[in-house]
């Protein structure tokens, strides 16, 4: 996994930030710079004792108000320069992408559901916290909110975008390389915000295709004996409620779709790696690995907590 | 001008953060279920465990809160509207078909009643059960509270819950 850092960018939308980031820094350090010089050369100058009434000397005010003159003239030309350099990237990375993958991503307290559209009504699907994109293709996000405020970010391959109840945000990238890249809300949303990771998986074409085939099939039929008594009880409990396993009566729409969780490399918003065990000890006690999270515990006998972490490790 | 400062931080000490009671211990939770419901499923005795937490479910807005996301999630809006009714009766009105207190409200959540009234309890836990009924019964109650869920985030239909008495006791069912 590359490092989430806005100083690696990843795609062209990261490197024009990165570029103004990089000019930003060093107009900023050369002013800072002169500045600071300026200031010391001021306090370290000897003059001598005034000697009451100040002479008039034409010569020096001259000078005096050339100096300030043009340091006033050089702030405006500096900060009027930034400006216009953020105008341009701006509408550089936020350019009308031809043929863009169109995906829709909508916050939740605290996780991320993720919608791709098909070409064919039922080959559109749900997932969460992962977004997979295929390498070099403009993905076009459309971002909403459920409940709060949250914001998109994934450093590495494009800036941040507030998603907003009630308005639908755009927001365009590519990815240049292979590679999963890390992303986090970035606007406080509640107790969880600090655990509401999002995952990029960029991959070439072919990969992604595959990817969106094996997401269009329904979940995995059951195995083994255990999971058939797994995928019974989650039928039966409440975690059809709020769950949607397609293939299966479970159809709740409140949390995340879970129709290939097993698949996907991480629980609970990028809080633990995707293990049978890891995915038994959030049903046992969400509260206890995310206080707060809207996921309530069921009582689950030891029984019925072994046969459904088996069956949802198994959705792959 | 030592007097208002003294007075000043003496005001401050009384100011407390509501405590969030996030988990639910398994035992409490078990517990919670154990409703004595008289035989005409009308009135009973709540398990002891609420009054020995402190009655939450009816006075900490957390929880309150809970109950009106659930609330939304769980489609109430569907049949009882924003508490004026639909196809499912009113619950603003102050008129409750089987009686207004938390175990009888518990209980028709839980089990359902007939004519239409679904049961909940294998969508919902026993501790959501008791902050939906503790949101519901803030929608037509007959005294105001000290404790509000949060504002709705749609335009408001009625007063906000809680913040006055929602309605007064009627003595003959509405006419719809």
């Amino acid at each position: 996994m590359h490092w989430q850092s806005v100083l690696e960018p990843q795609g062209p939308q990261a490197a024009h930030l990165h570029w103004l980031i990089v000019v930003f820094f060093g107009v900023c350090a050369a002013v800072w710079l002169l500045v600071m010089l300026v200031l010391l050369l001021g306090l370290l100058r000897r003059r001598p004792a005034p000697v009451p009434p100040l002479p008039a000397n034409p010569a020096s005010e001259r000078r005096a108000g050339v100096i300030v003159g043009s340091a006033v003239g050089a702030t405006v030309l500096v900060i009027s320069a930034l400006t216009v350099l953020s105008a341009v990237t701006t509408h550089a990375i936020s350019a009308d992408p031809s043929d863009p993958l169109l995906v829709q991503i909508r916050g939740h307290m605290w996780w991320w559901e993720i919608t791709y559209e098909g070409d064919r009504p039922d080959h559109a699907f749900i997932t969460a916290n992962e977004l997979h994109v295929p390498v070099g293709r403009t993905i076009q996000l459309e971002l909403s909110a459920d409940d709060v405020i949250h914001s998109f970010w994934v450093p590495n391959l494009a800036g941040k975008m507030d998603l907003i109840p009630g308005r639908d945000n755009q927001l365009s990238f590519s990815a240049d390389h292979a590679g999963l890249y890390r992303g986090q809300c970035s606007q406080f949303c509640g107790l969880e915000h600090a655990h509401m990771a999002l995952f990029v998986v960029a991959e070439d074409p072919a990969a992604f295709e595959r990817w969106r085939a094996s997401q269009i099939a329904e979940a995995a039929q059951a195995a083994t004996p255990e999971q058939a008594r797994g995928r019974d009880v989650f039928a039966s409990r409440q975690c059809a409620a709020c769950h949607t396993i397609r293939g299966t009566p479970a159809n709740g729409n409140i949390g995340p779709d879970l129709t290939h969780v097993g698949g996907r490399a991480w629980v609970g918003a990028g809080l633990l790696p995707t293990t049978r065990g890891s995915l038994a000890a959030w049903i046992a006690d969400p509260q206890g690995v995310k206080p707060g999270t809207n996921m309530p515990m069921v009582p689950l006998g030891a029984d019925e907590l072994k046969d459904v972490s088996a069956y949802l490790a198994a959705l792959k | 001008m030592i007097r208002p400062a003294l007075l000043a931080l003496l005001a401050l000490a009384a100011c407390k953060r509501e405590i969030r009671d996030l988990r639910t211990d398994p035992p409490v939770q078990a517990a919670l279920e154990g409703i004595r419901l008289m035989p005409n499923g009308i009135g009973g005795a709540p398990p002891p465990v609420i009054s020995a937490q402190g009655d939450p479910y009816e006075t900490n807005a957390w929880q309150l809160n809970q109950g009106k996301q659930l609330y939304t999630w769980f489609n109430c809006k569907g049949c009882h509207a924003d508490g004026g009714g639909l196809s499912g009766p009113a619950l603003t009105d102050g008129w409750w078909r089987y009686g207004s207190d938390p175990v009888t409200i518990f209980s028709v959540l839980h089990d359902g009643r007939p004519n239409g009234m679904p049961a909940f309890r294998d969508k919902l836990t026993p501790d959501q059960i008791w902050q939906l009924a503790g949101y519901v019964r803030t929608l037509g109650s007959y005294s105001g509270k000290t404790a509000a869920p949060s504002r709705n985030d749609e335009i408001q239909s009625r007063p906000a819950e809680s913040r006055a008495p929602a309605a007064t006791p009627l003595s003959m069912p509405p006419s719809r």
